[in-house]
C-alpha cells in the first residue's frame, strides 16, 4: 500500500515531446514507473524513449488503459490539458506546469469534480511512492521506501526534508508535492485522510508555508480525525506582508496567512512544529515513540 | 499587479458602472484648469498604489476652486507609506445617504470567486471582517453559471429594502464580476458604493489587483502598469528566470526553490541575522543565471555577506559548483560568501569549491551561522 500511486499506476505524459516532458518521461521510466503513453497533438504514431505517442489523451487511454496523467505543457495551455485528461477518464492528473492563471483553475475545479478526477498541482513537483512509481520531477535518489507520509507546498524544501529523513533511515510511503498555487487540487485534508487510512504510513510530515489558511484547517482536521503522529514545518516566518514569495500562494494578505497563526494552530492540535528542517527527524522519532508507548 | 483608483474608475465606467465624473491632474496648474468649469463640491484624492490614503491626509474635500488648489498643493508631493504622490484625482463629491462595501476575490478554500457585500461601507473591510464578521455577506459564484440575475438581486436585497435600488446594485455586482473575469483580477472592490439622496447608486472608490500569471493575455493592463524601483528589480529578475524580493537586512540569499528560499530567510533570522532578500534561482546550474542573480544581490548596497544555499536534485551539485566558479570569476564580488551544497553529488561539488577558498558547509544551520558571523567582520 501507499497512497494515490503504486507499481500498478499506468501513466500518460501530456506534452511528452517538449523539452521537460521528454526529459522527465525518460527519468520516470528509468525509475521503473509504468509510463505507458505520451501525447502531443500532431505527433501521434511516433515514440519518445520507446514510449508510444498519441495525438489525444482519449486515444492514449483507449490504447493503453492509462489511469494517471502528468502534464508538462506551458501554463497558458495547462487548464485545457487538465480538462482533456479528465474527460478522457483519467483518475489522477498531476499538473507540473508553473504560472497557471488562477481563474483558469477556478473554471477547471467544478468540471473535474463532476468527472470525479483527482488533481495534484499545478505548480508542483509531483509525487513518489519509493521503489514503485515516480510521477513528477523529484530527484529519485534521495527517496527510500518506508512508512513516513510527507506532503508539502514546496519542491526543494521537500527534497531537503526527505534527504534528512533518508539519512536518518526513515523511509517514506508516499511523498506528495501539492504545489504552491492558491487554487490547487488535492490539499492537506484530502491527503491526511488518505495517509490515515493507509496501513503502510505510520507517521506524517506536513510542510506548510505562509499564505491562506490551509494549514490552520489541516490542524483542526488532525485534532479531530488523525490518530497517527504528525510533525510540521512552516516556511516564511520572516516574510513581509503583501509580498509574493515566489509561489503565487505564498503571500500574507491583510494580516492573515502568517506563519505565527499556523504554528499556533498546529501546537493547539498537538502537532510539533520544527524551528528548522533539521529538527524534523528527531521530532518524528519522539512522536512515534510516544504513539507506540 | 495593482492599478490606481482613477484607472479602476475608468474600467468601471467602460463597463457601465456609474461613477462620479472626475479629472486626473499631475500639477496644481492642471487642478486650476480643471476647476475653471466646476462650481460644486469636489474631493481631491491622492493617486498612489497603496491603501490608507484618507488617514494619511491624502483625500480632501473642497468647496471652491481656491480650496481645491490649496488641497492639491498639500497633497501633490506628499509621502504616503513611502510612495510620493505625483497625481491627484479631482472628483465630483457625491451627496451620500449611505455607504456600502462590494468586493470580489478569488477564494482558495471554495476555489471560486467570492462576492462579499456589507452595509458597513467606506471603512477598512479587513477591520469589519475581524470585529464584526457577521456584517459581511459572502456568496461563492459558480464558475459554470456566473452570477445569475436572481442571485445578484437576492444579495442586493440584503443591502437595499427598495427593490428598485436593489436592481441597480445587482446590475453593478454583475458588471463587476464581468470585469473580474475579463481582466483576470484577484481582487475587485467598490468601497464605498453609495446611495445618494436622489436614489442613485454610485461607485465612489475602486481598488483592483490582477493575477501576474495572466498578464500575458492582458495587453491593456500591461500598457497601464506602473512600477516603482524595487518592483522594477523584481520584474527584471523574473525576465531572467529569477524570483527576487528585496528586504531590509544585510545578508543576501541565493537559493534554488521558493520554499527553501523562505526557509533560508527564516534560518538567518532564527540565528539572529537579517535577510536582505528572497531570491529563488530555480533549478539550473547555468552560470549566466548565477551571474544575473549575484548582480541583483550586489546591487543592494545593504548586503554585507552572501549565503548560497543549493539543494542538488536533478541539477547536480558538481554542476552548480562549476557554474558558481565561472560566475565568481566574472563578477569577483568583494563581500564574504558562504556556500552550502547538499543533495546529489554534494561531496564532488564541495571538493570543486575547495579550490576557490570559499567557506563551504553542508547544513543550512551552519551556513546561516557562518554568513551572520562573516557579515559582522
Amino acid at each position: 500500500m501507499s497512497i494515490l500511486v503504486n507499481k500498478d499506476t499506468k501513466l500518460v505524459v501530456q506534452g511528452i515531446t517538449g523539452r521537460d516532458g521528454q526529459f522527465h518521461a525518460g527519468r520516470m521510466k528509468a525509475y521503473g514507473t509504468n509510463v505507458v503513453a505520451g501525447t502531443s497533438p500532431g505527433k501521434g504514431g511516433t515514440t519518445v524513449d520507446g514510449i508510444p505517442v498519441f495525438d489525444t489523451v482519449e486515444e492514449a487511454v483507449q490504447a493503453t488503459g492509462a489511469n494517471a496523467s502528468i502534464i508538462f505543457v506551458p501554463a497558458p495551455f495547462a487548464a485545457d490539458a487538465i480538462l482533456e485528461a479528465s474527460y478522457a477518464g483519467v483518475d489522477l492528473v498531476i499538473c507540473i506546469s508553473e504560472g497557471v492563471p488562477i481563474l483558469d483553475m477556478i473554471r477547471v475545479t467544478p468540471i473535474i469534480k463532476r468527472n470525479d478526477t483527482k488533481l495534484i498541482g499545478p505548480n508542483c513537483p509531483g509525487l513518489i511512492t519509493p521503489d514503485e512509481a515516480l510521477i513528477g520531477i523529484s530527484p529519485a535518489m534521495i527517496f527510500k521506501k518506508g512508512n513516513i507520509g510527507l506532503m508539502s507546498r514546496s519542491g526543494t524544501l521537500t527534497y531537503e526534508v526527505v534527504n534528512m529523513l533518508t539519512q536518518n533511515d526513515m523511509g517514506q510511503s508516499t511523498v506528495v508535492g501539492i504545489g504552491g498555487d492558491p487554487v490547487a487540487g488535492l490539499y492537506y485534508i484530502d491527503l491526511l485522510e488518505m495517509y490515515e487510512n493507509d496501513p503502510e504510513t505510520e507517521a506524517i510530515v506536513l510542510i506548510g508555508e505562509i499564505g491562506g489558511d490551509a494549514e490552520e484547517q489541516a490542524a483542526e482536521y488532525i485534532a479531530k480525525h488523525v490518530t497517527k503522529p504528525v510533525v510540521s514545518f512552516i516556511a516564511g516566518q520572516t516574510a513581509p506582508p503583501g509580498k509574493r514569495m515566489g509561489h503565487a500562494g505564498a503571500i500574507i494578505s491583510a494580516g492573515s496567512g502568517t506563519a505565527e497563526d499556523k504554528i499556533k494552530a498546529f501546537n493547539k492540535a498537538g502537532v510539533p512544529v520544527a524551528k528548522e528542517p533539521s529538527e524534523i527527524p528527531g521530532l518524528l522519532k519522539e512522536k512515534m515513540a510516544e504513539a507506540s508507548a | 499587479m495593482n492599478i490606481h483608483e482613477y484607472q479602476a474608475r475608468e474600467i468601471f465606467s467602460k463597463y457601465g458602472i456609474p461613477v462620479p465624473s472626475s479629472v486626473l491632474c499631475h500639477s496644481v496648474e492642471e487642478v486650476k484648469d480643471a476647476m475653471a468649469s466646476i462650481d460644486h463640491l469636489v474631493v481631491v484624492k491622492a493617486q498612489v498604489l497603496v491603501g490608507g490614503r484618507g488617514k494619511a491626509g491624502g483625500v480632501k474635500l473642497a468647496k471652491t476652486k481656491d480650496e481645491a488648489v490649496k488641497a492639491a498643493e498639500q497633497i501633490l508631493g506628499m509621502d504616503i507609506k513611502g510612495f510620493t504622490v505625483e497625481k491627484v484625482l479631482v472628483a465630483d463629491a457625491a451627496d451620500i445617504e449611505k455607504e456600502y462595501y462590494v468586493g470580489l476575490i478569488s477564494d482558495r478554500n471554495s476555489k471560486s470567486v467570492t462576492l462579499m457585500v456589507s452595509a458597513e461601507g467606506g471603512v477598512e473591510i479587513e477591520e469589519v471582517a475581524k470585529t464584526n464578521p457577521e456584517l459581511i455577506y459572502k456568496f461563492n459564484i459558480d464558475p459554470l453559471t456566473g452570477l445569475l440575475d436572481f442571485q445578484a438581486r437576492n444579495i442586493a436585497m440584503k443591502l437595499f429594502k427598495d427593490v428598485k435600488l436593489a436592481r441597480k446594485a445587482a446590475d453593478i455586482f454583475q458588471k463587476l464580476y464581468q470585469i473580474y473575469l475579463d481582466t483576470d483580477s484577484t481582487l475587485a472592490e467598490i468601497n464605498p458604493l453609495v446611495l445618494t439622496p436622489d436614489n442613485e447608486v454610485l461607485a465612489i472608490d475602486g481598488k483592483m489587483n490582477f493575477d501576474d500569471n495572466a498578464l500575458y493575455r492582458q495587453p491593456e493592463l500591461l500598457a497601464i502598469r506602473e512600477v516603482d524601483e524595487d518592483e522594477q528589480k523584481e520584474i527584471d529578475a523574473k525576465e531572467k528566470g529569477l524570483s527576487y524580493i528585496k528586504l531590509d537586512g544585510n545578508i543576501g540569499c541565493m537559493v534554488n526553490g521558493a520554499g527553501l528560499a523562505m526557509a533560508t530567510m527564516d534560518m538567518i533570522k532564527l540565528y539572529g541575522g537579517n535577510p536582505a532578500n528572497f531570491l529563488d534561482i530555480g533549478g539550473s546550474s547555468n552560470p549566466q543565471k548565477v551571474v544575473d542573480a549575484m548582480n541583483i544581490l550586489l546591487s543592494d548596497k545593504n548586503v554585507e555577506a552572501m549565503m548560497i544555499n543549493i539543494f542538488g536534485g536533478i541539477t547536480r551539485c558538481d554542476d552548480v559548483a562549476r557554474g558558481l566558479i565561472t560566475a565568481l570569476d566574472i563578477i569577483k564580488p568583494k563581500i564574504p560568501i558562504v556556500v552550502r551544497l547538499s543533495g546529489t553529488n554534494a561531496a564532488e561539488g564541495l571538493a570543486i569549491l575547495k579550490e576557490t577558498g570559499l567557506p563551504t558547509v553542508t547544513t543550512m544551520s551552519e551556513a546561516a551561522q557562518k554568513a551572520i558571523e562573516l557579515s559582522k567582520k
